[in-house]
């Protein structure tokens, strides 16, 4: 295995994908002569050309619409968004067109699309540009919702979506980019709709996924000086979500932190914590405690950015309370 | 259909695109043809009409009475292959398809023999067979899926083509202008049709629209635009010929005006005139009913009888009663149903 950086894992699967079917093109904003806005689709014009390694205009909401066009009749597109922000325009291609297309032709048009893109906040980008989309994408029946954390399942997981015939929205985040990981060379395909333990412990399960299973590992093994042990459950997908994997988790921990990036109302937390009142009632110690942004624009300022976004101290503290640590 | 059209039948030369059907023996029988597919789907959607009023069919319904003979001219020079795409306004452009009757009023009615399985409605009649893409429901949001298609074609170094109908309403919509900058700039074998009935709803085009001559917009994309009386079949089957053709040999795009009027209410639940359209310009427009101006060109040729024109009108007739028939004889979609078709199934 090699220790790759999280965008160079996207561009292996993007490139194993376009030379394993010659119907996946990629198509977006900056994807080729630029090598992409990330730098996710380096190389890639030079070796499959101009048909497979799109340049469009800026036009989201047009560009989603050729992709779900040319779905329709048996090509398997990847669309890039330079960031899911921008994505804002287009939702109705994805919401309204791929999303239910199947159903409302009565399973005869499929979708085999991927819509992909970094998602979240990065640093001092402000209000427009640091935003989290997963709980509005995943409120919709119709698509699947993915958010890798790591390198291996960044390119594990897109290699499922691109293969998958279900219009799949893939959420990078975009902050995780450089970051680094072991990640197997050739197939490596991680399946759509597992979670993963990231980390064992007995005492406390975190719940997260993108961005913040790197929050929950920093949390990790900062509590381990304190002798607490976390179990990390990286949910990877977020529709749909294996909720058996929070199950088994929570049945052992008795005790619950959801970390999200995105706000608290009607937040992925929400359904996560739903979930396990139904479910895990008479398994919990304590009430489930959330963490996630601020319920304010992103601000600019360094000092108010910080206050605003959910971070290591501030999981910390969700854990110490459902642990009655004070 | 209303016979007191007093305009004068003009179209007996064969136009452009019909110099490959010589004889006129073949001339008489395309016109024949046309006015068959216009009177199929007048005949349909008066049954549907009937069927709504009756209950048997809910939600929304956009009638096309008024509009038959873009379909009508447009599917005569489309191949098998070739691909259309539509907005709500969909049931005479599915039957003149090629989609049959039975599996649209099925689908009207809601039951499972529908072209979607009842899951679609009026608004969403789909089939992968004739090559139709849907009707879709949000204004203007399908347009860029013809680009797609078109991209598709080309992807795939096809000569197929794909059509796209709208309202005039949508030219306004940013969707519109997004797709058609690309088909140009990408040379994508995608028809833009803009069916200018004069109202989206209740807004007059006068009232919505800065530029009423909205073929103009095909500039904006160095793309050919023109105008059509698409009262007249043979107009609309002569434009569409050449737009086929430039789309099918170079890939190129047009937008195609297609200049009508809408004989119904907006829906089922807009009477066809009122607060925002007067009986007099109602029945003014009628007077150009597309059927009608045919019948009079077949007519002055003496080419069909009136006992000729009986039977075929008595023919259609009874396809829609069997439409009918078979709709109402089919079953709801079993409640299982209602979880299918969400995803493909991915498991096995
Ligand atoms: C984006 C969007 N806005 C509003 C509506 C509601 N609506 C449905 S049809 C229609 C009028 C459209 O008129 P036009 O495009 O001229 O088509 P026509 O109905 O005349 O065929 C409106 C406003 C919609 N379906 N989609
Ligand atoms: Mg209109």
């Amino acid at each position: 295995m090699a220790l790759i950086t999280y965008r160079d894992a996207l561009t292996q699967a993007l490139r194993e994908e376009l030379t394993r079917d010659e119907s996946v093109f990629l198509m977006g904003e900056e994807v080729a002569q630029y090598n992409g806005a990330y730098k996710v689709s380096k190389g890639l014009l030079d070796e499959f050309g101009p048909m497979r390694i799109v340049d469009t205009p800026i036009t989201e909401l047009g560009f989603a619409g050729i992709g779900v066009g040319s779905a329709m009749v048996g090509l398997r597109p990847i669309i890039e968004f330079m960031t899911w922000n921008f994505a804002l325009l287009a939702l109705d291609q994805v919401v309204n067109a791929a999303a239910k297309m199947l159903y409302m032709s009565g399973g005869q048009f499929s979708m085999p699309m991927v819509f992909r893109g970094p998602n979240g906040s990065a640093l001092q980008l402000s209000a427009q540009h640091s935003q989290a989309w997963e709980s509005w994408l995943a409120h919709i029946p119709g698509l699947k919702v993915i958010t890798p954390a790591t390198p291996a399942d960044a390119k594990g997981l897109l290699k499922s979506a691109i293969r998958d015939d279900n219009p799949v929205v893939f959420l990078e985040g975009e902050m995780l980019y450089n970051t680094k990981g072991e990640v197997p060379e050739g197939e490596h395909v991680v399946p759509i709709g597992k979670a993963d333990l990231k980390r064992e412990g007995g005492d406390c399960t975190i719940v997260a996924h993108g961005k913040m299973v790197l929050v929950a590992l920093q949390v990790a093994d900062a509590l381990a000086k304190e002798n607490i042990a976390v179990d990390i459950v990286d949910l990877r997908t977020i529709r749909p979500m294996d909720v058996e994997a929070i199950a088994t988790s929570v049945q052992k921990t008795n005790r619950a932190v959801v970390l999200e990036e995105g706000w608290e109302m009607c937040g992925v937390g929400a359904q996560v914590v739903d979930f396990i009142q139904r479910e895990c009632f008479d398994d919990l110690d304590a009430p489930v405690v959330r963490v996630h942004q601020a319920d304010t624009p992103m601000p600019y300022a360094k000092n108010l950015e910080k206050a605003a976004k959910p971070d290591a101290a501030k999981a910390i503290a969700a854990i110490k309370k459902v642990m009655y640590l004070g | 259909m209303r016979r007191e059209s007093t305009r004068k039948p003009k179209q007996e030369m064969p136009t452009k695109t019909d110099n490959a059907e010589k004889s006129a023996a073949d001339q008489a029988a395309l016109r024949k043809e046309l006015l068959r597919s216009m009177l199929l789907q007048r005949r349909f959607e008066e049954r549907a009409a009937e069927a709504y009023a009756l209950g048997k069919i809910g939600g929304f319904c956009h009638l096309y009475i008024g509009q038959e003979a873009i379909s009508a001219g447009t599917m005569s020079v489309l191949r098998p292959d070739d691909y259309v795409v539509t907005s709500y306004r969909d049931h005479g452009q599915a039957i003149a398809r090629g989609m049959s009757p039975r599996s649209v009023m099925a689908e009207l009615f809601g039951r499972v023999d529908g072209c979607s399985g009842g899951k679609g409605g009026s608004m969403h009649l789909f089939d992968k067979k004739v090559g139709f893409l849907g009707g879709h429901g949000i204004v203007g949001g399908h347009i860029p899926l013809a680009a797609g298609v078109g991209w598709a074609i080309k992807y795939r170094k096809g000569d197929q083509v794909c059509v796209c109908f709208f309202g005039e309403a949508a030219v306004n919509i940013g969707a519109f202008h997004e797709a058609l900058n690309m088909a140009a700039l990408w040379n994508l074998p995608a028809i833009f049709v803009i069916e200018n009935n004069r109202y989206g709803m209740g807004t007059a085009i006068s009232r919505s629209t800065a530029n009423e001559d909205v073929k103009t917009r095909a500039a904006a994309y160095r793309m050919i635009g023109e105008s059509i009386d698409a009262q007249d079949v043979f107009a609309v089957r002569d434009a569409m010929g050449r737009a086929v053709e430039l789309a099918r040999k170079e890939g190129k795009p047009t937008l195609l005006e297609m200049r009508t009027y809408r004989f119904m209410g907006h829906s089922m639940s807009d009477a066809a005139s009122g607060t925002y359209r007067s009986r007099e310009e109602l029945e003014e427009s009628m007077k150009r009913d597309p059927i009608v101006i045919l019948h009079d060109i077949m007519r002055a040729n003496n080419e069909l009888s009136d006992g000729e024109f009986a039977k075929l009108d008595e023919e259609q007739k009874a396809i829609c009663q069997d439409a009918w028939d078979f709709a109402e004889a089919s079953p709801e979609p079993p409640l299982d149903h209602l979880y299918t078709d969400v995803l493909v199934d991915t498991t096995s």
